[in-house]
């Protein structure tokens, strides 16, 4: 995985409430065996018509959407299904952070595993982002800051592991993997 | 000793290594459940490493969602008409036998929805952490285990290495009193919780359900219940282990047997809350002024009782999308209203007890006509069963189509789907846009309020038709 530090782009807005994994990625688009490709299938339902025609007034089929990194959400995003085929569109259409107010835990787990940084602000700086789309904001992981045009700065919650793996592109099962002796030694020890 | 939640317990008996303000918690996986959707990117990363599974006796796998309902897709009589879900299943099926884990597969007669036959066969216990890759593993909360769903890359870890990387959940109790008046069931009790603590109410915590409600109920109205705790956000669900716990769990295939069964017990009995012990957060229900429920939206949380009018919420601009999509209105009767299909099935109500619940009503009944019920039972174990009882030719005299078991219309993802712009009454958990076909309309309810529904061809009062 390649290490993550500054995210500056343009956003998304898309303001639904409780986007759930669902709506990210339908069911029918999980019996893929890779996980490349899925960013053509990213809010399918939303995006496309019946006829498989892009829905011209969705927001990532407008101009202004190519490149952007940074999506922001409506309230709450990512609760219901735990298909990590979610996080997996969203990055392979290009976003780095996902924005809101509230992420359901898994979708949250899965982002970070992915190199997808979700990030939870609070409710006024969410409100401004919603009435202010395709505004540049920058992301530092480091600081774990989340700068707007006019310079405000907030800080947002990441876990502490997680933000040392992406800021050093290492990945969670190396460290794992690491823990052989402490996880036979737990097994001798409770008979496992 | 200071007292301690549930969940404190099982936690710590399984922390391989504590939690650090740097480092989550290693924590040990008993029995990883896995099925042919979340787990061929996970192989595939151990094939790139050269890794094998590193307990392949605590790994266990089914195929629930995208397996045919139809006898002849699956017997191979006929090609599974899905060409996509047919390569997963091959897929899986060769995944399974490269690295030495034990598959109920396509054919095989304990097959069933993951979250029903780790019960069923006595897989899942008291005291146990289980996950798999699909969010209603707390379904196995019922048991007193710390169960929870896991995404691809974890499904990859567990199989590497048998632990997960874990921050410890905020503790959250749901106190549960008064008892379920007739015609209210596990799931009107689930769905009313859900409307109270909202669809994100639950995010960072498990929720213990306690109180004289939920020790009155069976395993199976307690698994409908766990199983749900997801669509509030929650890690997990649980309840304590007890007598009904353990009697459920007696002579269970995969169950400890004989002198192991006892010490397993005396075990399993110190899995409760403390007296004393504190919750992050409470919450109260009363119980016994629950009705059916239904949902009239597009998440789980927006509910109402059967005999109640959507509410109104102006200005409200979520509430107003989610009835466009529905083609409802706020401040119209649910009672009444049209329906198109009826879904009895699903890891939330296609068990055994919700089978006999349905054919209660559906007996010597006939569904309105138009109306497509399709019945899919949770395993084939509960399919032989009911067929023993004679349930499925209830079912079929009433004009039910009866199916092999599996997901099926619960998510579409084998083709089982609802038709644009239909209504579909489903006793399943989820409700989104699109959950069972692009456009389909879900509402959610119990077995028998799905039953009355088939019957009458719109919104009906099971409480009508019980005798
Ligand atoms: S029945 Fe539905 S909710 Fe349950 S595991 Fe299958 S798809 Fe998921």
């Amino acid at each position: 995985m390649d290490p993550i530090r500054i995210i500056r782009s343009r956003t998304v807005v898309m303001p639904g409430t409780n986007i759930d994994t669902d709506q990210i990625m339908p069911a029918r688009f999980l019996t893929t065996t890779t996980r490349e490709g899925l960013g053509a299938h990213l809010f399918a339902d939303w995006r496309y018509d019946g006829a498989g025609r892009p829905i011209a007034d969705f927001v990532l089929n407008r101009a202004e959407a190519v490149g952007c990194q940074v999506l922001v959400a409506g309230r709450n995003i990512g609760c219901g299904s735990s298909r990590e085929h979610a996080p997996w569109g969203l990055y392979d259409y290009g976003f780095r952070a996902v924005v809101s107010t509230e992420i359901a835990d898994i979708f949250k787990n899965n982002s970070l595993k992915n190199g997808l940084l979700p990030i939870v602000v609070d409710e006024r700086t969410h409100g401004w982002l919603v009435e202010h789309p395709g505004v540049e904001v920058t992301i530092d992981l480091e600081q774990r800051t989340l700068a707007l045009p006019d310079g405000r700065q907030v800080e947002f919650p990441v876990e502490a592991f997680a933000r040392v793996c992406l800021l050093n592109g290492v990945d969670e099962t190396g460290y794992l993997l690491s823990q052989q002796d402490a996880i036979r030694a737990y097994e001798a020890r409770t008979g496992k | 000793m200071t007292a301690t939640t549930l969940f404190e317990k099982l936690w710590r008996a399984h922390e391989v290594v504590a939690e650090t303000a740097e480092t989550p918690a290693t924590l040990y996986v008993d029995l990883h459940l896995t099925h042919e959707v979340t787990t061929p990117q996970a192989f595939a990363v151990l094939r790139g490493r050269g890794l094998p599974v590193r307990r392949p006796d605590r790994t266990v796998g089914t195929m629930d969602h995208s397996t045919p309902t139809v006898a002849d897709e699956l017997y191979g009589r006929v090609p599974i008409r899905l060409e996509s879900a047919a390569r997963q299943v091959r897929e899986f099926e060769k995944n399974c036998a490269e690295f030495g884990v034990e598959l109920l597969g396509i054919q095989h007669p304990d097959r069933g929805i993951v979250h029903i036959i780790g019960p069923e066969l006595g897989l899942t216990q008291p005291g146990k952490t289980i996950v798999c890759g699909d969010s209603h593993t707390s379904t196995h909360g019922a048991f007193g285990a710390l169960a929870f769903g896991i995404g691809t890359t974890e499904v990859g870890q567990v199989l590497a290495t048998q632990c997960l990387l874990q921050r410890k959940a905020r503790t959250l109790a749901v106190n549960v009193e008064g008892a379920l008046g007739a015609g209210v069931t596990a799931k009107d009790l689930v769905l009313a919780i859900i409307q109270r603590l909202g669809v994100a109410g639950g995010t960072g915590s498990v929720l213990e359900f306690r109180g004289s409600t939920i020790r009155a109920l069976s395993m199976d109205e307690r698994m409908t219940v766990c199983n749900m705790s997801i669509e509030a956000g929650a890690r997990a669900g649980l309840v304590a282990p007890d007598e009904i716990t353990f009697a459920y769990l007696k002579g269970r295939p995969r169950a400890p047997a004989g002198a192991a069964w006892d010490e397993a017990v005396a075990g399993w009995r110190g899995l409760v809350t403390d007296p004393g012990a504190r919750f992050d957060r409470e919450i109260d229900i009363d119980a016994a002024g629950l009705a059916p429920m239904i949902t009239y939206g597009t998440n789980p949380g927006m509910s109402v009782a059967i005999d109640e009018l959507i509410p109104q919420r102006p200005g409200d601009l979520i509430h107003a999308k989610a009835l466009e999509y529905m083609g409802l209105e706020a401040g119209q009767r649910m009672l009444g209203q049209e329906i198109n299909t009826v879904f009895i099935g699903s890891c939330t109500n296609a068990r055994l007890s919700d089978l006999r619940a349905a054919a209660t009503v559906l007996k010597g009944r006939h569904t309105a006509k138009g109306v497509t019920l399709l019945i899919v039972p949770g395993s084939q174990r509960i399919k032989r069963e009911a067929e023993r009882e004679g349930l499925d030719r209830v079912f079929i005299e009433a004009g039910a189509e009866w199916r092999e078991s599996g997901c099926s219309m619960c998510l579409g993802m084998n083709g089982d789907l609802v038709a644009r712009g239909a209504y579909c009454v489903s006793t399943s958990n989820r409700n989104f846009e699109g959950r069972q076909g692009v456009g389909a309309r879900t509402l959610l309810a119990s077995p028998i309020t799905a039953a009355a529904a088939a019957i009458a061809g719109r919104i009906a009062d099971p409480r009508e038709l019980l005798a």
